[in-house]
């Protein structure tokens, strides 16, 4: 009986405690920048497309909600010839982004996308390409892979010897 | 004839005052609520957020007015209507303010008791005619938490008539102009309080509504303005048990200064405000417990209380 009393009496209190709502559209909330949120492809710091298209990203994702198409360009660098991202079906893990390993696909502190029409919940990769590198400024997949594509053969990758000549190996 | 419209007229009032209020009762508790809990509750639609009301029940006007196909059909249109009807029965014999009353019954007491025990026919049936499972559980916890708790309810009420000699709400009033009776009833205010809370089935005894257990208990299945006549049904109830305390134990409309209906509107809603305090703080007790408490506790205090009040006034007299 005392403790329902004792319990009324701190919840009465409460009443003078601060208040611990955000007043969301009139006071934004700080996001962490590693808040998961609305999902980008970024670019190398030279400006190409940072995705190779290997689909890990697609398999990662627990709601299926990832859709692409690879393509080789003529120097045979890959590249997605489409890729969609369903944001009506994306529950914001970031699965996706662990999977990739060219960095390419990033999730950003933004969680404003709502729409009237559903449809316009799916983005296309002109809608998720970002004109920079995200939070990794200095990556460059193609830069330290050791294969041949356009204007890098092989053994020209940072931190690689070049191939050694079989032929002319000396004892 | 003069006196027809004015009785009419006062019917009228006191109709629109009470559904009002029972109405504004949702932004209140909705904003009480959240000031205990830390947050601000409702405050976009309107300034302070009042209007949430109206929009609420537009909201509710337009919700399919939904009858399942396997439901008991007019039991379950009519449970709604029992509710209300009830509840908005009790206000007849309360007396709000010297003469601001509808029928000054010199049963009054007794016949808001009948009208309460009838009011918990509509939970019984609505959750019965829905031929849904948690409707069902929450009928037969609703039959059962109405065997444990009217039973003492209108016993603690005897004190209160035995001291004033009447079953009369002015009656009652005007015999604690010396002294409030929740003083020497402090017990029967306590048991009618709890029993109180019981009765309009609020938390903590929401035991047949229960949302964490049965979905919505009693109502799972209603909808639209039927589900809205529960609500304001409740709410009303509220009112009625906060009006009935304010009364039988705080003296009325009794206070100095202000007008008596002023004084009575302002402890009236203080108990409003209690409720929803009790809402906010207290867990909600298994509905074996509370039979177990009804019967066991609150059964004989409540007729100790009549026994030694009893001794006292033939003592006195
Ligand atoms: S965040 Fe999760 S759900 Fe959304 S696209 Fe990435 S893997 Fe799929
Ligand atoms: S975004 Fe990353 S994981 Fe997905 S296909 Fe492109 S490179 Fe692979």
């Amino acid at each position: 009986m005392l403790s329902v009393i004792r319990t009324l009496w701190h919840i009465f209190l409460h009443a003078f405690h601060p208040r611990v709502t955000v007043q969301y559209p009139d006071e934004k909330p700080y996001l962490a920048p590693r808040y998961r949120g609305r999902i980008i492809l970024s670019r190398d710091p030279d400006g190409g497309e940072r995705c190779v298209a290997c689909y890990l990203c697609a398999v990662a994702c627990p709601v299926d909600c990832i859709s692409l198409q690879a393509t080789e360009d003529e120097t045979g660098r890959r590249y997605p010839e489409f890729f969609r991202i369903n944001f009506s079906r994306c529950i914001f893990c970031g699965y996706c982004e662990e999977a990739c390993p060219t960095y390419a696909i990033q999730l950003t502190p933004d969680f404003e996308i709502c729409e009237y029409n559903r449809q316009n919940l799916v983005y296309e990769k002109e809608d998720l390409l970002i004109s920079g590198p995200g939070k990794y400024p200095d990556y460059s997949f193609w830069r330290v892979a050791g294969v041949e594509i356009g204007g890098k053969g092989k053994g020209e990758s940072e931190r690689e010897d070049p191939p050694a000549d079989l032929r002319s190996l000396m004892p | 004839m003069r006196e027809t419209i004015i009785h009419i007229v006062t019917v009228l009032v006191v109709l629109f005052v009470v559904l009002n209020i029972a109405a504004g009762l949702i932004w209140v508790e909705r904003r009480l609520l959240a000031l205990w809990q830390d947050r601000y509750g409702p405050n976009r639609v309107g300034p302070f957020g009042l209007l949430q009301v109206a929009a609420d029940t537009i909201k509710l006007f337009f919700k399919e007015d939904w009858v399942p196909p396997f439901a008991d059909k007019w039991v379950f249109i009519l449970a709604p209507g029992i509710v209300m009807l009830t509840v908005l029965m009790s206000f007849t014999v309360l007396t709000f303010a010297p003469g601001i009353a509808i029928a000054d019954l010199n049963i009054g007491l007794l016949f808001v008791l009948a009208m309460s025990s009838l009011g918990v026919y509509s939970v019984v049936l609505g959750g019965w005619a829905s031929d849904n499972k948690y409707a069902l559980l929450g009928g037969l916890r609703a039959a059962a938490q109405m065997l444990s708790y009217e039973v003492f309810m209108g016993l603690s009420l005897m004190g209160v008539v035995l001291m004033a000699g009447s079953f009369s709400m002015s009656a009652i009033v005007e015999a604690q102009r010396k002294m409030w009776f929740v003083v020497p009833q402090f017990l029967g205010f306590v048991l009618f309080l709890i029993a109180g809370v019981a009765e309009t089935r609020r938390l903590p005894f929401d035991i047949p509504e229960a949302e964490s257990e049965l979905v919505a208990g009693f109502h799972s299945e209603y909808s639209g303005m039927k589900f809205g006549m529960f609500f304001v049904g409740e709410y009303v109830g509220v009112v009625l048990i906060s009006a009935l305390i304010s009364i039988l134990f705080f003296g009325g409309w009794l206070g100095p200064v202000l007008p008596p209906i002023v004084w009575f509107l302002i402890k009236m809603f203080f108990f409003i405000g209690f409720f929803i305090l009790l809402r906010a703080a207290l867990p909600r007790p298994r509905f074996d417990q509370l039979m177990d408490w009804g019967w066991k506790l609150m059964l004989p205090l409540a007729l100790a209380n009549l026994l030694v009040t009893g001794a006292i006034v033939l003592a006195v007299r």
